[in-house]
């Protein structure tokens, strides 16, 4: 952390990786994470409480679900259907998934604030019809270790001799491809601007910012 | 497009750059932090291995999960000294000052930053929280954010936003007597619809804002976000200058006073200021105001009856049907008479010094029902301390209520203050959402504090116009 003023938010143009379904219409993020698990200080352990109530029953019991499953302890491509991630805008979903090792998610449909919040956080949400997403959760059930590959540019995926289109929303593809979903690491490559804009707040006298080069005020622009 | 309002001045000011997502970078200039949304991140700058970019802009309280009965260590609740150890390691470690119990200066996020000077006009303020919007009383401009905006301001000190519309509310008029700031925004709310300022900032002007105190104003301010704004602000004027001059802030540091008043009176909307939005209120005709339903827009003055849900527009039908049904009332009755078994004195909204002092003139000799179980919950430790140095803490023990410590306790029951079952409560706090107060039959009816107070003793929601003030004996 020494030059600020050159953060790289990593374009997020390919994505690969074996795949899991998760089968059903409008899993909820009440399902993907349960409220309880919510009275937390960091979403840290997040991933082992992923799908909680689907996978354990209430005496701890394992359930069936694909998360549960051997074959699929590596994956980080999800296929799901439609309405995924609907209910609570809560950011602990999108948190789960990625900390349980998700890196990418294909589906009929994705709930707004849901997608959002994927975004995020890096993750892509392409979408493809019905059809089309359940011959691939078969295919991934039939090929727990074979490879998806998403390029998110192209709007396709590719797996096995089969290359399917999908779709990603325009802003979403834009902020992937260029690198600049990330918030934090887009205004901190800022940071001599806003050291700037502080300088000239009559309020502001003596505010000095930690690791963005504040005594030289000739930041890179 | 508004022009030449306090929201476009004080935006201006803050706009770093416009970035490639089209929203505008803006700089903060002071970001309050609490106990139960900072910490997620906190632990997302670990994870990325920042450091807090502006420590000495940054402020820390605790208040939502403290306990208002017992505060020695550790907290009886697990979760809460959790979150309280987590706050205290991550203020120490960033070096972010920390108004803590031990301090004297503890107490609700929004109360806290007003009376330490914090809060200034002119600023750009942000917190975990939605009631942020309490901090433009004094001409800032204050929103609440979300976890990942927090991270981004510790990080950078910035947020990315879009700008929003402003619609200015002019009220005109005289507050008549008995009628508070808080009857004027739950006046507006219900007009207005808790949905109405979606995308817009309110700028409250008018005779009757002009007249109120630092604290009225904040009330108002308070709750523009239960209107659907996410900010609400007043523009500074004597009345804001004259008590900002009392605070810490600029008792140690006189001289700032005079260096900062021309940004002051700069930033104030140009008389020939652009609005998106103009609305007109009269306060000649308001009447203490009380809630009937189950949202913070279902209000209605207190002789007023409650509407008839098929006389409501469409899409508030169905909402208020089953809010009547939540709260056991019937259309065409008025609030007055409704029984309860709780008074919560207290919350952001009205805890501070002057809404304890008005309560307590209606309370002073008189007896708290037998049904009832009142208390009071000061905003802070320093409006506590004050409070019961001028015997405000006498008196209502005296009357039975019962005195407890500064934090937002029954304002949505994240300690121990919680409703019981299907108790209704008379309620000082800003939300009457099913469930808000910790029980998920429980009913809040929202009312300024001179309402609850009068609630406490006659053991239902009552004019407080028909019970005159105490003789001070004091
Ligand atoms: S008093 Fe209530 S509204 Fe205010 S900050 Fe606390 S919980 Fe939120």
């Amino acid at each position: 952390m020494t030059d600020t003023d050159e953060v790289e938010i990593p374009e997020v143009n390919h994505v690969s990786g074996s795949g899991l379904p998760v089968r059903g219409n409008d899993i909820d993020t009440d399902q993907i994470i349960p409220a309880r698990f919510m009275k937390v200080v960091t979403f840290d352990g997040l991933g082992e409480f992923a799908f909680f109530d689907q996978r354990f029953t209430e005496d701890d019991d394992l359930k069936d679900h694909p998360f549960n499953e051997d074959r699929f302890q590596d994956s980080s491509v999800m296929v799901v259907n439609s309405n995924f991630g609907c209910g609570s805008s809560r950011e602990h979903a999108p948190q789960a998934l990625l900390r349980w090792g998700i890196d990418a998610i294909i589906g009929e449909s994705f709930a707004e604030i849901f997608a959002g919040n994927c975004l995020a956080l890096g993750i892509p949400t392409v979408t493809a019809d019905s059809e089309t997403i359940q011959t691939l959760q078969e295919w991934v059930d039939a090929n727990p270790d074979g490879e998806l590959e998403i390029d998110v540019e192209a709007e396709q995926v590719r797996y096995g001799d089969t290359t399917i289109d999908v779709t990603v929303d325009d802003a979403q593809r834009k902020a992937l491809v260029e690198g600049v979903w990330d918030t934090t690491a887009l205004m901190k490559s800022n940071a001599g601007a806003v050291q700037e804009t502080a300088a000239e707040l009559p309020y502001v006298s003596d505010a000095t910012a930690n690791g963005s080069g504040s005594e030289s005020s000739s930041s890179a622009d | 497009m508004s022009k030449g309002t306090l929201y476009d001045k004080v935006w201006d000011h803050h706009t770093v750059t416009t970035l490639p997502t089209g929203q505008e970078q803006l700089f903060i200039g002071l970001h309050l932090i609490h106990e139960v949304t900072s910490p997620q991140a906190f632990g997302m700058l670990e994870e990325r291995d920042l450091e807090v970019a502006y420590p000495e802009l940054t402020h820390a309280t605790v208040d939502h999960i403290i306990p208002t009965a017992d505060q020695s260590r550790p907290y009886e609740e697990d979760a809460a000294e959790e979150m309280m150890s987590e706050l205290e390691e991550n203020v120490r470690e960033a070096g972010i000052e920390f108004s803590d119990p031990d301090s004297g200066d503890q107490g609700i996020v929004h109360v806290v930053g007003p009376e330490q000077g914090l809060t200034q006009p002119g600023k750009t303020i942000v917190c975990g929280d939605s009631h942020t919007s309490t901090h433009g009383a004094f001409g800032a401009l204050a929103f609440g954010i979300g976890t990942s905006q927090i991270r981004d301001v510790l990080a950078t000190g910035t947020v990315a936003m879009e700008k929003q519309k402003v619609r200015k509310i002019q009220i005109d008029g005289e507050l008549g007597d008995g009628v508070e700031a808080k009857d004027v925004i739950l006046e507006i709310i219900s007009r207005l619809g808790t949905e109405g300022g979606v995308g817009y900032v309110y700028e409250y002007a008018g005779e009757a804002i002009e007249n109120l105190g630092m604290e009225g104003r904040m009330s108002i301010c308070n709750m523009s976000i239960e209107g659907g704004a996410r900010a609400g602000y007043i523009n500074p004027d004597e009345t804001t200058y004259e008590w900002l001059q009392e605070t810490d802030y600029f008792q140690e540091n006189p001289e700032k006073f005079d260096e900062l008043k021309p940004y002051w009176e700069s930033i104030r909307s140009d008389d020939d200021a652009e609005y998106d939005d103009v609305v007109h209120i009269d306060a000649d005709e308001l009447e203490p105001v009380v809630t009937w339903g189950t949202t913070p827009g279902q209000g209605i003055g207190i002789s007023d009856p409650i509407p008839a849900p098929e006389d409501l527009p469409e899409d508030k039908q169905d909402t208020a049907r089953r809010a009547q049904e939540h709260m056991r009332v019937e259309p065409g009755e008025t609030m007055d008479g409704y029984e309860i078994d709780v008074a919560f004195l207290g919350s952001c909204t009205n805890a501070r010094l002057p809404d304890l002092r008005r309560a307590a003139r209606i309370v002073e000799g008189r007896q708290v029902d037998d049904d009832v179980r009142a208390m009071v919950v000061p905003g802070s430790q320093r409006v506590q301390e004050a409070a019961e140095e001028e015997g405000l803490k006498d008196i209502f023990e005296a009357a039975g209520f019962d005195w407890r410590n500064a934090g937002c306790s029954m304002c949505l029951g994240m300690n121990e203050d919680q409703l019981e079952g299907d108790e209704a409560c008379a309620s000082s706090s800003n939300r009457n959402f099913v469930g808000r107060q910790g029980s998920k039959d429980g009913r809040t009816v929202l009312m300024n504090p001179r309402m609850v107070a009068a609630a406490a003793i006659e053991g239902n929601v009552t004019d407080v116009r028909e019970l005159p003030e105490a003789e001070v004996t004091a």
